[in-house]
């Protein structure tokens, strides 16, 4: 229980990732399977998002530069998020909405060739 | 930063980047000098490539600093002898088929150059970027540019070829987010996302369970993405579908970029000792591509479509490189890399040879190439070629990549192996043979279904030459000349370049 309370956020991002890959896997239409796989990525991306998080820190942004003491300031790296993985994230979205929208952009070309988005019925007027 | 620091390592990537940004305008304005634009990009691209791969012979690994932002802060491109080597076969490679496309898509989706090549330049840069990056995280980025560049170029094939290009998608996405997610738990236990910096972290957290599973995840979404044998479900429609000039760019440099990031991650990571002793990826390697090898010739013969039979043969000749990775040991290893390099030109000579079949006449069906060597000499010559090398006739290059893979596996006593290679061997055989035998050759009982006479007919009597267009034949002929070459030359390019690719624990 403790274990799953300290990484709820890995838990999260489990249970949807999850949901995604059987959104992708079991479901015929298309348009599912694309929100599937959207899920899928947002999953990650949360997943990063929330590795950079700490107890009690803040943004981080160093105010020591304006100091007006001229004083050094000893900054603590645990009192600051890692804004790694958000600027990382930030790489990913973009990828995420460049993959969903070629995928919408194929999407529309199945349907202007086959007039469905149903997976089987399209196997069935391949054949 | 060094003042004195050479900037070609950045220009390989660069100049087809920049290249893909200026092609839709000035396509937009002359339509008709894309493809010279292309031309000159990826031109460009070789001579820094070729640049780069002399200094690191002469001189060892060459470092960039993008910025000036040392790693592992900064992102590094770092370029190795395996590197180096790639960027070689890729930026040559990519300027043959970059000549090739020039009629095929003029003649498949004429007026929509520009847009084509735009796409085309910055597929080609995402695959230079793979292998000239020294950081996950630029990695995963590259790899989702040549694949978005991919899923839109297979997309825009014939009927199915949509169809196809979405499951890609979903497959190709998966394969790239579990190779994310890899890179983030790699990144919590360690911190770090330079390679180099990973490598000199990670032999203490060996028996980390954060490690073992971020492996897992890195090789899965590697495998899917080169398409190793139970991952490999989308290649062959994608393959098939898509127009040939994509093809022939695709399929011989998709898969080995592929193949070279999983070598990158086994060897130069996690290193020898994670890879081969903590975890058994070897052996599930092995025997993952020996089925694949299997698999994918024993597909291959039940095809009658020439781009499909290819693209099979295609998931068995991955089952090759993984096969050599996973006997990890030095002849295997070598074998694997020469074996990118080569298949890498053989696919390319074939696919560019179906491409001009096509082109000529229209139709992919093995059983309908008949007298094919009389109105297309050259080409046909250029198949043969590279489906001689492909089965592994000896002055040829499929030959020494397939003799390193067999000393590695009796090298690892693993004899298993050795049946296998040489029965794919003789699978090839007998799936080349069936193509030559009916483009050059019309059995008489198949015409009139008459068993008494069967016998080699004359063919018609004259029968004009109808060559494809020169700009399609010279890049087929080139491809064949390199299989020979490669061929003549492998133990030049071991000594030079493998060699040193090889990890020293070997």
């Amino acid at each position: 229980m403790d274990l799953l309370i300290s990484h709820f956020n890995y838990f999260i991002s489990i249970c949807l990732m999850m949901v995604g890959l059987y959104a992708m896997m079991a479901k015929m239409n298309l348009v599912k399977k694309l929100i599937g796989m959207n899920i899928f990525q947002w999953s990650i991306i949360l997943f990063f998002v929330s590795t950079g998080a700490k107890h009690g820190a803040t943004i981080p942004i160093v105010e020591a530069g304006h100091s007006h003491h001229g004083a050094e300031v000893i900054l603590q790296a645990s009192h600051y998020v890692n804004p790694l993985p958000h600027v990382l994230m930030l790489t990913a979205i973009v990828v995420g909405v460049a993959t969903t929208g070629v995928a919408l952009a194929l999407l529309l070309r199945i349907y202007r060739t086959y007039h469905t988005l149903e997976e089987d019925e399209i196997l069935q007027k391949m054949r | 930063m060094n003042t004195d620091q050479s900037q070609l390592p950045i220009l390989i990537v660069v100049i087809p980047l920049l290249f893909s940004l200026i092609t839709p305008v000035v396509g937009w304005w002359k339509r008709q000098w894309c493809c010279p634009l292309v031309i000159t990009a990826l031109a460009l691209s070789l001579i820094s490539s070729v640049g780069v791969a002399y200094r690191v012979v002469v001189d060892g690994p060459v470092s960039y600093y993008l910025g000036g932002w040392e790693p592992p802060w900064g992102i590094e491109y770092r370029i190795d002898h395996l590197s180096a080597l790639m960027t070689l076969v890729l930026t040559f490679i990519s300027l043959l088929a970059a000549i090739y496309s020039k009629r095929s898509i003029e003649r498949e989706l004429p007026e929509r150059e520009p847009s084509f090549y735009c796409v085309f330049l910055l597929l080609i840069t995402g695959l230079l970027g793979i292998v000239v990056t020294g950081d996950m995280f630029n990695l995963y980025v590259f790899l989702e540019i040549a694949s978005l560049a991919a899923y839109a170029l297979i997309a825009i094939g014939e009927k199915g070829a949509a169809f196809s290009a979405f499951r890609y998608v979903i497959v190709g996405t998966i394969g790239a987010c579990f190779y994310l997610l890899g890179v983030g738990y790699l990144y919590i236990v360690t911190g770090s996302l330079n390679m180099a910096d990973l490598s000199q972290i990670l032999p203490q957290l060996h028996h980390s369970r954060v490690v073992l599973v971020a492996f897992g995840f890195l090789l899965i979404g590697i495998a899917m993405k080169m398409a190793l044998f139970p991952l490999h479900i989308w290649l062959p429609d994608s393959y098939t579908y898509a127009p040939s000039a994509v093809s022939a760019l695709v399929a011989p440099l998709m898969t080995k970029v592929g193949a070279y990031v999983m070598i990158r991650i086994m060897f130069s990571i996690f290193g020898p000792v994670f890879s081969i002793e903590i975890v058994p990826t070897t052996t599930l390697l092995t025997s993952v591509a020996a089925i694949a090898i299997l698999v994918g010739c024993i597909m291959a013969l039940a095809q009658v479509d020439l781009k499909r039979m290819l693209s099979y043969i295609l998931v068995a000749e991955v089952g090759y490189i993984a096969l050599g990775v996973g006997l990890a040991n030095r002849n295997g290893l070598t074998g694997a890399i020469l074996h990118i390099v080569n298949d890498a030109f053989m696919m390319a000579c074939l696919f560019f040879a179906v491409g001009a079949v096509v082109y000529k006449t229209g139709t992919r069906n093995i059983y309908q190439l008949k007298y094919l060597h009389r109105r297309m000499p050259f080409t046909m010559g250029a198949l043969v070629v590279a489906g001689l090398s492909v089965i592994g006739i000896p002055p040829l290059c499929g030959f020494f990549s397939k003799w390193y893979l067999i000393l590695g596996a009796i090298d690892g006593q693993q004899w298993p192996f050795v049946v296998v290679l040489l029965a794919s061997s003789l699978l090839s055989a007998i799936l080349f043979f069936r193509v030559i035998d009916n483009a050059y050759f019309d059995h008489i009982h198949a015409r009139n279904g008459d068993l008494h006479h069967e016998s080699v007919i004359s063919p018609p009597e004259r029968m004009e030459i109808d060559e494809a267009p020169l700009s399609m034949l010279v890049p087929t002929l080139v491809a064949a000349l390199g299989i020979v070459v490669l061929g003549v030359s492998s133990m030049k390019i071991i000594s030079t370049m493998i060699q040193h690719a090889v990890p020293v624990s070997f």
